[in-house]
C-alpha cells in the first residue's frame, strides 16, 4: 500500500494515492505529465508541480482546451493525464472526450476527481453523478472506478502502460483499504470480493466497502450475499455479471445515478442473457442539501440499505 | 530517417506555379468527389484550396511513407467538413492512392465525410465538430517545446467556427504560452452555412481578436500563392509569439456561379453544373 496516506479512523483519500502513484510514474517517465484547469490543489498535484514545473500543464479554467490540449500533448508523444473534478471533466468537455479522446482513440489518460457526491452540499453543479452513464457508451475509452488506494494506484499504473484513452474516477470520500485476493487488476475483470448464493452485489468506487459491511449484515440474518467488485466499466465482464445472476437477485451499488451507469449496465446484460429480479442503489436525480454522509444515508447507500435493497430482490425471486 | 521541405529543391516562380497547379487539381478533384457521391461542402474545399496548397507542397516537413515520424510537421484540419480538398490534398501529397478518392462518403469507406486519423494517414485529430483544431494544435505545440523539437503546427479554421468558445480558450493559452512554432490560418471567407458571418455573429474586427490574445496577425489574399509562401514559410523563430494568418478567400474560388455564394456550403451540382465548373477550373 505505498501509496496510500492514512487519514482519520484508518480511511484513504484515494487522490493521494493518484497523485503519489503520478509523481512516482513521471520519476521514472519523462513523458508523463499533467495537465489541468487550475486544478492543482483539488487534484494535489502541488508536489507534482514543485518537482516539475514544466510538466505540469495548466491551461486555466477552460476544460474544453484543456482536453484538446491532452489530446495534443499524446499527439507529441507525451502521456498526459488529464486531471480535473469529474463534473467540469465530463460535463463541459464532453466533446472533446468525445472526438478528441475516444473516437480520435488517443493516448489520453482522464483523471476525474472527487466523483460521484464527493463535494457534498456543493450541491448538483459540482457532483458528478451522470458521467459514468456520459461515457459508456463511448468506444475506446477504458473506464475504471477504483474502489480503495490500492485499487487506484494499480488504475494509474494500468492507464501509464497501456496505449490508449482512459477514464479513472479518482474519489475523495475517505475509504478503507480493501482485502484484495489479486495481486495486479486485469483489464476487463471483475473481482469477486466475497463468494456467496443466496444474492450476488456489484459495486463499484466508494460504494464497494459499504457492500461488504451489507454482507455481513445479510450474513447475520442467514442470507447469503455474493460481493463483486465492478471497478471495469469498460471493458465490462459480462460473464461475471451472468455468473452473478446464478444466485437469483442481483443489487448494483454506485455512487451515480441510477440511470445508465453500473446498474445500467448490468441490467442490460441480464435481459440479454439471464433476467433475475434487480435492484438498483444509486441517486435518483438532483440531490438535495446535506453531506457526503447525509446524503449516502438519505438515499440508503449504506449497508443496511443496500442490505434492505438485496433483500427485496431475494423477496422478488420466482 | 530524415524529412524533407516540399519545398527544398524548387524555388521561386517555378514554386508558385507548382503551387497553383496543386490548388487546381485540389479545385478539380474535390468537386468531382462531390459531385459523385452527391454530398459534401464544395464551397468551403475551395476557399481552402490554395491554403492547403501551398502548406502541403510549399513549406510544411513531412514523409508520406512515414505519416506519424515524431518530427513532422503537423497540419490540423479544424474546418473538418471540408474533406473533399483535404483528402485530395493528402491524396496529392502521397499519403493513399488518389484512385481511394472515388470511395468518398460510400458505405464502409475510410474516406468519411468528416475525418478519421484511424482510417488514413495523414490525418492528426478526428474533426468535424467546430472548435475543435486549435486546442489540439496547442497541446503538440506544447509538446514540441516540452521535448525541444522543431516541427512546426499549423492549423486550418472556417471563420464562422470562431464564433465557438473553445478557439478563444485555446488561443489564451497558445499566446499565454508564446507558442511561436504554432500557426493558425483563418479561411476567412466571410460565409457560414446559413448567412454572412457579420450578419450572423460578426467576427470583426478580427486581427484586433488575434492580436488581443498575444497572436503576430498577418492578413492576406488567401487565393496569392506568392503571399501565403512568403508568411506560412517564414522562420517563425523569427517572432516570439504564435502567427495567426487571417487569408481573406472566397467561397466558391474559381467556379463563377459559387463565389461568394452561400447556398454552395453544402451544395451539390448538377451534371450540367459540373460541366460547367470543370470548364473554368483550367
Amino acid at each position: 500500500m505505498s501509496a496510500a496516506t492514512k487519514t482519520n479512523e484508518g480511511l484513504y483519500d484515494c487522490r493521494d494515492a493518484f497523485s503519489k502513484t503520478l509523481e512516482a510514474l513521471a520519476e521514472a517517465d519523462d513523458r508523463v505529465v499533467a495537465v489541468v484547469n487550475d486544478s492543482v490543489g483539488s487534484s494535489k498535484l502541488g508536489g507534482f508541480k514543485k518537482r516539475w514545473p514544466e510538466r505540469l500543464v495548466n491551461v486555466g479554467i477552460a476544460e474544453q482546451n484543456m482536453v484538446g490540449v491532452g489530446a495534443g500533448l499524446a499527439n507529441g508523444g507525451r502521456i498526459p493525464f488529464v486531471s480535473c473534478a469529474s463534473c467540469f471533466l465530463t460535463g463541459r468537455a464532453l466533446e472533446q472526450v468525445k472526438a478528441d479522446v475516444a473516437y480520435s482513440n488517443t493516448n489520453v489518460k482522464l483523471c476525474g476527481q472527487s466523483p460521484g457526491i464527493g463535494y457534498g452540499e456543493l450541491g448538483p453543479t459540482h457532483h458528478s453523478i451522470e458521467d459514468l452513464a456520459w461515457l459508456r457508451p463511448l468506444a475506446n475509452l477504458v473506464t475504471i472506478v477504483p474502489s480503495d488506494p490500492w485499487e487506484t494506484e494499480q488504475a494509474i499504473r494500468f492507464a501509464a502502460a497501456y496505449e490508449g484513452p482512459v477514464f479513472i474516477r479518482v474519489s475523495r470520500y475517505p475509504v478503507p483499504a480493501l482485502e484484495h485476493k489479486i495481486d495486479r487488476i486485469e483489464p476487463g475483470k471483475a473481482e469477486v470480493m466475497r463468494e456467496g448464493t443466496d444474492v450476488a452485489i456489484l459495486a463499484n468506487g466508494v460504494m464497494l466497502h459499504k457492500a461488504l459491511r451489507a454482507a455481513e449484515v445479510l450474513a447475520e440474518g442467514g442470507v447469503s450475499a455474493r460481493v463483486v467488485n465492478m471497478a471495469w466499466m469498460n471493458p465490462l465482464d459480462i460473464e461475471a455479471i451472468v455468473d452473478a445472476a446464478g444466485t437469483g437477485a442481483v443489487v448494483t451499488v454506485e455512487e451515480a445515478s441510477v440511470r445508465g451507469g453500473l446498474g445500467g449496465a448490468v441490467a442490460e446484460t441480464l435481459a440479454l442473457r439471464r433476467p433475475v429480479p434487480m435492484e438498483l442503489v444509486g441517486f435518483p436525480g438532483f440531490v438535495p442539501t446535506g453531506t457526503v454522509d447525509f446524503l449516502f444515508d438519505h438515499f440508503g447507500l449504506t449497508a443496511a440499505g443496500i442490505a434492505a435493497a438485496a433483500r427485496k430482490a431475494i423477496s422478488r425471486k420466482e | 530517417m530524415s524529412l524533407s521541405t516540399a519545398s527544398a529543391p524548387v524555388s521561386g516562380a517555378d514554386r508558385i506555379d507548382m503551387v497553383r497547379a496543386k490548388a487546381l487539381n485540389i479545385r478539380r478533384s474535390a468537386f468531382t468527389m462531390v459531385h459523385e457521391a452527391q454530398l459534401g461542402h464544395p464551397g468551403g474545399d475551395f476557399s481552402a484550396a490554395d491554403i492547403l496548397a501551398t502548406l502541403y507542397f510549399g513549406v510544411m516537413r513531412y514523409d508520406p511513407n512515414e505519416p506519424r515520424h515524431p518530427d513532422r510537421d503537423r497540419f490540423i484540419m479544424s474546418k473538418g467538413h471540408c474533406t473533399g480538398a483535404f483528402y485530395s490534398v493528402l491524396a496529392q501529397a502521397g499519403f493513399f492512392p488518389e484512385a481511394q478518392l472515388k470511395t468518398y462518403m460510400q458505405p464502409l469507406s475510410k474516406l468519411n465525410g468528416h475525418p478519421n486519423r484511424n482510417y488514413l494517414p495523414g490525418i492528426e485529430t478526428n474533426t468535424g465538430p467546430l472548435g475543435h483544431g486549435l486546442p489540439v494544435a496547442v497541446g503538440i505545440a506544447i509538446a514540441g517545446k516540452l521535448t525541444a523539437k522543431d516541427y512546426r503546427t499549423f492549423v486550418l479554421t472556417g471563420d464562422g467556427e470562431l464564433q465557438e468558445g473553445s478557439n478563444w480558450e485555446a488561443a489564451m493559452a497558445a499566446g499565454h504560452r508564446k507558442l511561436n512554432r504554432l500557426t493558425v490560418i483563418v479561411d476567412r471567407n466571410r460565409l457560414q452555412q446559413g448567412d454572412r458571418t457579420e450578419a450572423t455573429n460578426s467576427l470583426d474586427p478580427l486581427d484586433d481578436k488575434w492580436r488581443a490574445f498575444g497572436f503576430h496577425v498577418e492578413m492576406i489574399d488567401g487565393h496569392d500563392h506568392a503571399a501565403l509562401l512568403d508568411v506560412l514559410g517564414a522562420d517563425p523563430e523569427s517572432r516570439d509569439k504564435p502567427l495567426c494568418v487571417i487569408a481573406n478567400t472566397i467561397k466558391g474560388k474559381g467556379v463563377s456561379f459559387m463565389e461568394d455564394n452561400v447556398s454552395w456550403h453544402h451544395g451539390v451540382p448538377t451534371d450540367e453544373q459540373f460541366a460547367q465548373a470543370m470548364k473554368e477550373l483550367i
